[in-house]
């Protein structure tokens, strides 16, 4: 049984404008210990997939559908109260800005405290003690002292580890990272996705990843979503999904990344903006940005199926499969040369 | 801390100086002749306007009239005789007396000030109990009923004025349905006991019910509004959502995580505003004739009388002083990213 499984989730927003469909029809699961990476560009429904999965939207003008399985279990649209036992104990969240997420009125402790204690029934100094633990763990210099300090006498980075340790400091299965290095600066980076792997390793959480950044993928997801425009359009394993990506926006991706080692005048990018989701184009929501675009990409929708190599190597574009694995091929020849 | 309060107090003492000396210049650039007052205006007699001048001080000059009424105010006094400064003592500060009364302005101001303070004070409590309830209400519900009726009440709130709010409430819950009284202020500790007034708590609060009522309704608009609007920002806040995510039930989210927040401001607006309507609420206090600060200060200006106006401001003052004072370290208690220094 898959730690979580996630089939046809569909998630709406009901706007003045019209409904925004955020996230349509997407399906994944997650093995315990395993890292999930799920790529895309702004927009494109990385972070609503994930606060759907945690029942962390505004209940208001929100509709979701589909199936949530936690351990086996549906959690999507259960009672709040359920929900809550599992947030932030069994399923746990850490988000792109470390700045603002810590409360600045609450001490780090205290924030650490009322983590452990909203889920275990133990004393503060025994909550405090398993805090402490935390902060070390995640690499906090002299985090006896630092304990009862305030989130603006740290760094970016530093945040950051907080909001991992509170994240980590129930043991939770799953940890939802939702793009958590987008807001430090490079070589902290670096650090954090260090961190989190080792702590990976040490608490044996499964990680689900959302980035913008293949590099972060590629450092380390097990498993890739590539999302654009609220839909899946390729999934598959990384290494596969690096040496023979199938879908054209996947390959504009990695056209994208910028390389340190290779000779390149400037970075080659994808043409245009994400489509807007009050009204997604017809047939291939890709087609309008599309090198490749044919005149069945823009009236049939293409369907997420098995590609020509792989049965699990999922992909939903038109192109002839000769096509596909000569790009795929190319941008894979590029890359080695690049890397000599 | 102790170098910041030293500092605080020592610029409240400028400021100080510096608004009686503007009180004292924008009382004589008006067309004002407290002596002719005093003598019965136009029919006034040369003679008693004369004697009224010297009597008052008011042939001496502005700064040395104003050197004067410092001098009295000041705890310590060095007395200057036979060419040589005696040893300081100190003495009790003095108002000095009203021009047109002759009575100690001392005993006037502490006769007004409880008044004025229990309009003041129970105003605020009623409405801050507004204000939170129907604001947080209104944050966490927007587009309900009762928040757009809160909305509404906002509206009327801002727009209308005390002294009509004043009337109508005097008018139906006083004269026609008997429920309230619609003036004079009853003492919390009972009335002097020949005065036949009444007195003691119930009766106090029985005669504040209307003037409360009528002073808190524009500040309960306004807090309402400010309430609801910090609230429904610091709902939006990621730390917000962080709580969630730990799993805290929304009661707790509220309490501890969005409220400590958002009634940040809310704290400095109150201490402001409280200090400021100590100097008086004028018109709350004519409508229902409470005997408190307003109404002092009024009756001065229409007897243009510098010594009882100059002594509400001096009240005044020292209440917003203290007032911003005390916010500014209430402030830095409760959000621990403000350090006096």
């Amino acid at each position: 049984m898959a730690l979580l499984e996630v089939k046809d989730l569909r998630t709406a927003f009901k706007t003045e404008d019209g409904v925004v469909q955020a996230v349509d029809g997407v399906s994944f699961s997650i093995e315990k210990g395993e890292t999930l990476g799920i790529v895309g560009e702004s927009g494109c429904g990385k972070s609503v997939t994930c606060l759907t999965i945690m029942g962390l939207n505004p209940k208001r003008n929100t509709v979701s559908s589909g199936q949530v399985l936690w351990k086996g279990k549906e959690i999507l649209g259960s009672k709040p109260r359920d929900l809550r036992a599992i947030r932030g104990d069994e399923m746990s969240m850490i988000f792109q800005d470390p700045m603002t997420s810590l409360n600045p009125v609450h001490s780090i402790g205290k924030q650490l405290v009322e983590a452990v204690q909203l889920h275990r029934d133990v004393t503060t100094r025994v909550a405090r003690a398993r805090a402490l633990e935390l902060l070390k763990a995640v690499g906090i210099p002299k985090a006896e002292n630092r304990i009862d300090d305030y989130p603006h006498q740290f760094s970016g980075g530093m945040r950051q580890r907080v909001m991992i340790a509170m994240a980590l400091v129930n043991d939770p299965d799953l940890l939802i990272a939702d793009e958590p290095t987008t807001a430090l600066d490079v070589t902290t980076q670096a650090q954090i996705l260090n961190l989190m792997k080792r702590l990976q390793q040490e608490f044996g959480s499964a990680i689900l990843m959302i980035t913008h950044d293949l590099g972060v993928i590629a450092e380390t997801a097990d498993d890739v979503l590539v999302m654009y425009a609220a839909k899946v359009v390729e999934q598959a394993n990384v290494d596969d999904l690096f040496r023979r990506p199938q879908h054209p926006y996947t390959w504009g991706l990695m056209g994208s990344l910028p390389r340190l080692d290779a000779d390149v005048e400037r970075l080659t990018q994808i043409p245009g903006q994400p489509p807007s989701l009050l009204r997604p184009p017809a047939g291939c929501r890709f087609n309008p940005r599309c090198p490749y675009v044919m005149d069945v990409c823009k009236t049939t929708e293409p369907k997420l199926e098995g590609a020509g190599h792989d049965p699990s190597h999922l992909q939903a574009c038109h192109l002839d499969q000769e096509t596909k694995d000569r790009e795929a091929a190319k941008l894979l020849a590029a890359t080695m040369a690049e890397a000599g | 801390m102790f170098r910041y309060l030293v500092r605080r107090t020592l610029w409240a003492i400028v400021l100080f100086l510096v608004i009686m000396f503007v009180t004292f210049v924008i009382f004589f650039m008006a067309p004002n002749n407290p002596a002719r007052a005093i003598c019965g205006g136009d029919q006034a007699r040369p003679e008693c306007i004369e004697l009224a001048t010297e009597k008052l001080g008011l042939d001496k000059s502005i700064v040395e009239q104003y050197r004067r009424f410092i001098g009295r105010l000041v705890p310590v006094s060095t007395p200057y005789s036979h060419g040589s400064f005696q040893t300081p003592h100190f003495k009790t500060p003095s108002l000095g007396t009203a021009f047109a009364t002759s009575e100690e302005l001392n005993t006037t101001i502490l006769k007004a000030a409880p008044v004025t303070a229990s309009l003041v004070i129970g105003g605020a409590v009623l409405w801050m109990l507004v204000g939170l309830a129907v604001g947080i209400y209104s944050a966490l519900k927007p587009r309900s009923l009762i928040d757009r009726g809160a909305m509404v009440f906002v509206l009327i709130g801002v727009s209308a004025h005390p002294v009509w709010i004043g009337l109508i409430l005097s008018y139906f819950f006083g004269v026609k349905w008997h429920l309230t009284p619609i003036a004079n202020y009853a003492n919390f500790f009972g009335a002097p006991a020949d005065s036949g007034l009444p007195g003691g708590p119930w009766q106090w609060f029985y005669h504040m019910i209307l003037p409360w009522c009528t002073f808190a309704l524009l500040f309960s608009a306004l807090y309402v509004r400010m309430i609801r609007a910090n609230v429904m920002e610091t709902l939006n806040e990621d730390f917000v959502r962080t709580a969630r995510a730990k799993g805290a039930p929304e009661r707790r989210v509220l309490f501890s995580h969005v409220l400590r927040n958002a009634l940040l401001p809310v704290v400095t607006m109150l201490g402001m505003d409280i200090g400021v309507a100590l100097g008086g609420a004028i018109f709350t206090e004519g409508i229902f004739q409470l005997p408190g600060l307003g109404r002092t200060v009024l009756l001065g200006i229409n007897n243009q009388d510098l010594a009882t106006i100059q002594a509400v401001v001096v009240f005044a003052t020292v209440a917003i002083l203290v007032f911003n004072l005390v916010v500014d370290l209430l402030y830095a208690w409760i959000d621990p990213r403000i350090r006096l220094s």
